[in-house]
């Protein structure tokens, strides 16, 4: 027997796999061979770090140093340099945005630092295709736990000591809804877990399925043993095809090995996990749309109550959570209630994970305990605002969410405080904004995304939200008129009075916030015409300052001949014909062309 | 019942604990509008008009399906509530047509009384609006997409009540529409004609084909000798359209209306329904005695000949070869009618006024030119009847009822039976148990096959035979009864079938009522006219039986099978 | 898999498999600078190992590091245990690797004769 002196982490989640991940390992395996190291270094695929804009990553162990951007051609130099010899390759490694130090340990890199993770513990840790490296890690204790050592109530009362908070969006008690189900009147009972993770720019869920499904299917056998049901369907948007391979090679070997099927553990407890596809709508994120969409019917919300706890898939009593919220439930079993709810704050328990992206330094995914401050978010694990710009606003809880100025960073990031903000904790997406971002093409660009996306049941949603699209486009396109400011507070709050489902309510949010905080912007766009932000280019105005030389260059390339002037002249831009293509500014060698 | 107790406006009541809001209010005399809301629907709160204030809620809610829970406190009229339905409702007006005064549905139209109700004096949003083609491509129904709210309301007739499931809706957000499969037209999928969308459409957006133009040109054209014929159904329901309530009996007035409008003659398709009891009657005797495909299923309906020739096309023999009563009619206006008046069938024009929009694509059916012609020229549906009596001015209630013209205009209580679900098989059963056992029934009522429920079973002695009967009504309950056949487990001889809710009171051309237990009154106003008139057997109708001495010579005969009876195909449309 | 137990036993059997990617556990440091390799690390290393998976040691991490300028007394060969100071051996031969192994890593019994250093962290 040999034994094995170090692990190659290569991270095969979607985004390294893009940039390059499998042809890294390939030539990894092959620079082993040659060199003989093959029989003391172990090569392993893992899911995602959550750090995907510096992929594709690999990590060795047993130092701990994380490499990134490796490419093909780097491989050589890793295995000769660090394998054989033991010394860092300095290039590869990261380097803080802010100090521009490299960091060579995985731990040690901001990024990680201020993060908690345990959802994601093992995310980019193990390989997810193999279900020994699960259990080693603890997997399936927590399912051996319930099975043998505790009652279906107990597992419903740990869950609710524990201050589980659904974590798809809704935020309601995770262990009521487990004890709803529990106590609802019928022998059939259905587990389903939310993985239609449809908010722009999140990918939290499609990691841990990508990264360790296993946790997610130890959940939902928990939860099935919990609330008296012996199915479970995983619903799962069929553009991650990735995860549905992780989850299928899961569920079969979680079969093979006694996990998952009948009478698992001899405990008398049948368990079954079915894969159902989605097409990737939006609204079917809905929990109520969502079972409609299993059963084979068009993706739309209906009325509740009833709740699905009471009458769910197929009528039947159903307990739906989303993918974090199951991933949450082993470690809540092996460590206890009590353990969890001391982390967090005193309403909103545990961890949550975000996804972060806009103008930030490290996008990515950020595990982080409740009650952290937005700005520990953006400028501690995020890195700050990209090219040294001035930070705007942050735009959290997806097209539900709403966007918070700078004097709300230091707001606590927890389900209450967020909705007290007007924005909402959503499935954890996070947007950063700069100065030049337009906080009414802000709103306008979600707006557009919740019309789209509507399913057309409900009047206030279907027209409401087209209407109110409506006036956010002639607002940015300078036709906004006297009034629109009014109209569109009465539209979000007629659409959230009286819309059928959680996404027709929370659908104005980013309006309403934007106006709550950025009410001036909406007001210079109508009342003057001015996009101060400069970025709707309707409203842009480009001017030829003293700066001109007259050498005309931008006389030529402007596309409608707006521009006139004499040569060695001050050139002048006739705004009626200028279409605003910003051809002459890009063009002018001495930046004598603004825009405002 | 188990009650619960919920304050209403202020107002305590005891409300069974199933009900919803909107019933609870109503059940007090707070009205709560309502749009895709139908009282024979399933509720679906999508409009959210409905919307009201309970305490607690985190928003309004949809009180159509919200269900009340003991000590519920419920407000209706406040002021959020107020501006909330204002603003679903303009949202609506913002993408609608507005073209309410040239629109089939004007002065009868939902969304023009919420309007009105609701105070709305201007449609603060412009934008957008829907533009999609117009659905024309069929003899009966015309659907206009750009009027559509999106209400569901025909998604949900067709599918919970027909069970035929022609629409559904595509695409999402604005532009969500109700389509039928693959966006084609009616004509190109499995739509049955029968016209239950129209009837549950709140505005103009599915209408019957307006056919009234052509029939206002026959009727000035001098060269033409314009006949025609009014449904059992239409006497119950005219009324409604002119203003009265529902289960007024209008067959004189109409008959009055008819010559007013300046029909030449006026008959009754009662005529020709007691001629089917005995053609039918026959068929039936016929297929008990020598073995023929059993159980026979009545063919009158048109709506529900389409479905089985689409849906079930190898069920196709159980149906009775007879055509139905408005084809008799047609056939024999054209042979026996212009015969004895001396017309030349070419010079005839023959309208019947029907509750249904299918019979309108029965009368242009290929195998419906029996007499030579187009059997029957023009179907109007009651409702276009309405409309023609009131451009013409005429003023229905103060005309002087009148009666039918002689011969096709006679007719007994058994042929009007027609018109309500079980009316064929009781019409059957007066005549079939007389001519098996040559003698004369103690009592003609066969109650067990009368009323609402959907799938109604009895056992009739007939002489020796105890004949085992069904009734169906809608066409969810026709396919239990298909399906019950192809399983072998339908021991009936006999089968009734009609594919509208109620029978033909309820048929898809009948005057549009969301009033509750409108069907229960149209049908009782049936039953009420089968007792007050002298004859009550088909078999006794005098001018049935001098057809058959003078023309026809017997049931089943040589002139009959030409004329009477026809033959049906599978259709193949997805 | 039957029972909870069998869960437990694989578990116990499979930990050692990802033991590198946790801290902790007992280090063995092969100096492997151009002199080392000149010295013979290699060798060295690979007795190491052969050592290990022979005793089937589980809780040890194999490393590697660069020349720390003790050149003359490659091969070296550091042993941390959790908790303890880090111990350097110099010169070190692939025939002392199973003595350093089963004294210092196993038993805890440094072996002085080859020490040429401790560093107390």
């Amino acid at each position: 027997m040999d034994h094995i002196r170090a692990h190659v982490l290569i991270c095969a989640g979607t985004g390294c796999v893009s940039s390059g991940a499998k042809k890294v390992e390939a030539a990894f395996r092959e620079q082993l061979a040659q060199k003989g190291l093959d029989k003391e270094i172990k090569v392993v695929e893992t899911g995602c770090h959550g750090f995907c804009e510096m992929g594709p990553l690999v990590i060795v162990y047993p130092e701990g140093v994380f490499y990134v951007r490796v490419q093909e051609e780097d491989v050589k130099d890793i295995v000769e340099t660090h394998l054989f010899k033991g010394r860092i390759v300095e290039r590869l490694l990261y380097k803080e945005p802010m100090t521009l130090e490299k960091v060579p340990n995985y731990s040690d890199i901001s990024f990680y630092k201020k993060q908690m993770r345990m959802v994601l513990a093992n995310c980019g840790h193990i390989n997810p295709e193999i279900i020994e490296e699960y259990v080693a890690e603890g997997g399936y204790a927590a399912l051996g736990k319930v099975l043998t050592e505790m009652t279906p109530e107990s597992v419903v009362d740990e869950v609710k000591k524990s201050g589980l908070r659904g974590r798809g969006g809704g935020g309601f008690p995770t262990g009521m809804k487990w004890g709803f189900t529990r106590n609802a009147q019928g022998t059939k009972k259905y587990v389903v877990c939310n993985a239609d993770e449809g908010d722009p720019g999140a990918f939290m869920d499609r990691s841990v399925l990508e990264g360790d499904p296993h946790r997610v299917i130890e959940g939902m056998a928990v939860c099935g043993y919990a609330i008296g049901a012996d199915e479970g369907y995983i619903y799962v948007r069929a553009e991650y095809p990735l995860a549905i391979k992780r989850l299928k090679v899961a569920i079969q070997q979680a079969e093979e090995m006694g996990l998952l099927g009948d009478n698992i553990f001899g405990s008398g407890f049948n368990f079954h996990i079915k894969i159902k596809e989605g097409a990737g709508a939006f609204v079917c994120g809905e929990e109520t749309a969502l079972l409609q969409s299993i059963e084979g019917k068009r993706g739309m919300p209906r009325s509740r109550p009833p709740f699905p706890a009471i009458s769910g898939l197929w009528g039947k009593p159903t307990n739906i959570n989303n993918v974090e919220t199951f991933a949450n439930i082993p470690q809540i079993i092996n460590k206890g209630g009590d353990w969890y709810a001391s982390i967090g704050t005193e309403k909103s328990k545990g961890t949550k994970v975000f996804a972060l992206t806009g103008r930030i330094n490290h996008t990515g995914l950020a595990e982080v305990p409740m009650g952290i401050t937005m700005r520990e978010i953006i400028y501690d694990i995020g890195g700050g605002i990209q090219n040294g710009k001035k930070f705007k606003a942050v735009q959290i809880g997806g097209p539900s969410g709403g966007c918070l100025p700078e004097e709300m960073l230091d707001l606590s990031v927890d389900y209450d405080s967020l909705i007290q903000a007007g924005a909402m904790m959503g499935s954890g997406g996070l947007v950063v904004m700069d100065e030049t971002t337009c906080m009414v093409d802000v709103a306008k660009f979600f707006l557009n995304f919740t019309q789209s996306e509507s399913c057309g049941k409900c009047t206030p949603c279907r027209e409401g939200t087209k209407r109110m699209l409506e006036i956010l486009t002639r607002i940015t396109e300078g036709q906004g008129q006297e009034g629109d400011i009014e109209k569109l507070e009465k539209l979000a709050k007629n659409i959230k009075a009286t819309a059928l489902c959680g996404l027709g309510q929370t659908a104005p949010n980013p309006v309403l916030s934007t106006l709550r905080y950025f009410r001036h912007e909406y007001e210079a766009h109508i009342k003057e015409k001015r996009c101060p932000a400069g970025a709707c280019a309707k409203l842009a105005a480009y001017n030829i300052t003293e700066a001109c030389k007259g050498c005309g260059l931008c006389k030529k390339v402007c596309p409608v001949e707006a521009i006139s002037g004499e040569v060695k002249g001050l050139h002048v831009i006739d705004q009626a014909v200028c279409i605003k293509c910003g051809a002459c500014m890009a063009k002018c060698p001495f930046k004598a062309i603004t825009k405002g | 019942m188990e009650m619960v107790t919920i304050t209403i406006d202020g107002q305590q009541v005891q409300v069974p604990k199933t009900s919803t809001v909107l019933e609870a209010a109503r059940s007090v005399g707070v009205n709560i509008p309502t749009l895709c809301y139908h009282p024979e629907l399933r509720p679906e709160g999508a409009c959210r008009v409905c919307v009201v204030e309970v305490k607690g809620a985190r928003s309004l809610v949809a009180s159509c399906i919200y269900p009340v829970n003991e000590g519920m406190e419920v407000k209706t009229n406040t002021p959020d509530v107020r501006e909330a339905r204002k603003t679903v409702v303009e949202l609506l007006l913002a993408n609608h047509p507005q073209e309410c005064l040239s629109c089939q549905r004007n002065l009868n139209c939902e969304l023009q009384t919420m309007a009105s109700d609701l105070g709305i004096r201007e449609i603060p949003y412009q934008g957008a609006k829907k533009n999609h083609p117009l659905d024309a491509g069929n003899p009966s129904l015309v659907r206009d997409q750009n009027k559509c709210i999106l209400c569901g309301r025909c998604i949900r007739a067709c599918s919970e009540v027909q069970g035929v499931h022609v629409y559904s809706f595509a695409n999402r957000g604005f532009d969500t529409t109700v389509v039928p499969a693959f966006g084609q037209g009616l004509h190109e999928v499995a739509c049955t004609f029968c016209g239950q969308c129209s009837s549950v459409c709140p505005t103009g957006a599915i209408v019957e084909k307006d056919d009234t133009a052509a029939v206002w040109k026959a009727l000035s054209d001098p060269t033409k000798h314009v006949v025609v014929q009014t449904a059992p159904a239409t006497r119950v329901a005219l009324g409604e359209a002119l203003g009265m309530k529902p289960g007024s009996i209008v067959t004189g007035k109409m008959v009055a209306a008819l010559r007013h409008l300046g029909f030449d003659r006026v008959f009754d398709t009662d005529f020709t329904a007691d001629l089917t009891i005995l053609e039918e009657g026959n068929e039936f005797l016929e297929r008990l005695q020598h073995g023929g495909v059993l159980p026979m299923i009545t063919s009158c309906s048109p709506g529900w000949v389409n479905f089985i020739e689409l849906k079930y096309p190898e069920l196709l023999p159980h149906l009775s070869t007879a055509k139905s009563p408005q084809q008799m009619f047609g056939a024999l206006v054209k042979t026996y009618y212009a015969e004895k008046a001396g017309i030349d069938a070419k010079d005839i024009v023959s309208v019947s006024i029907m509750p249904c929009t299918a019979k309108k694509a029965e009368a242009v059916r290929e195998e419906m030119k029996s007499s030579g012609y187009q059997d029957v020229d023009y179907v109007l549906t009651t409702r276009e009847l309405g409309r023609m009596i009131r451009e013409a001015g005429i003023d229905f209630d103060g005309i002087e009822k009148e009666e039918y013209d002689a011969p096709l205009g006679i007719a007994t209580g058994a042929g009007v039976i027609f018109g309500a679900t079980g009316g064929v098989m009781e019409a059957a059963l007066r005549t079939v148990a007389e001519v098996v056992t040559g003698k004369e029934l103690p009592s003609i009522e066969f109650t067990s096959v009368r009323g609402l429920t959907g799938i109604k079973e009895a056992v009739i002695p007939v002489g020796d035979l105890k004949v085992k009967v069904a009734v169906a009504h809608t066409l969810a309950n026709a396919r239990i009864m298909l399906e019950k056949i192809k399983a072998g487990e339908a021991d009936y001889h006999f089968i009734e079938v009609m594919a509208c809710p109620g029978g033909c009171i309820g048929g898809g051309g009948q005057p549009i009522s969301t009033c509750e237990g409108f069907r229960q009154k149209r049908i009782d106003a049936i039953y009420e006219c089968d007792q007050g008139s002298a004859l009550r057997k088909s078999h006794d109708n005098p001018a049935v039986k001098e057809l058959y001495d003078t023309w026809l010579i017997k049931p089943l005969g040589e002139k009959s099978h030409h004329l009477l009876h026809t033959h049906y195909h599978p259709q193949n449309r997805i | 898999m039957k029972t909870v137990e069998d869960l437990k036993r694989m578990r116990e059997q499979l930990q050692s498999q990802n033991r590198l990617r946790h801290s902790g556990g007992t280090e063995i440091i092969v100096g492997m600078g151009t002199c080392g390799i000149a010295a013979g690390a290699r060798a060295v290393m690979s007795a190491v190992l052969e050592e290990i998976a022979k005793r089937k040691l589980e809780d040890v991490k194999v490393c590697q590091t660069g020349c720390i300028g003790m050149c003359e007394r490659e091969v070296l060969l550091d042993v941390v245990r959790p908790n303890e100071p880090r111990v350097t051996y110099g010169r070190v031969t692939p025939a002392d690797v199973s003595k350093i192994i089963a004294e210092h890593v196993v038993n805890g019994r440094i072996v002085e004769e080859l020490v040429v250093g401790k560093i107390v962290e």
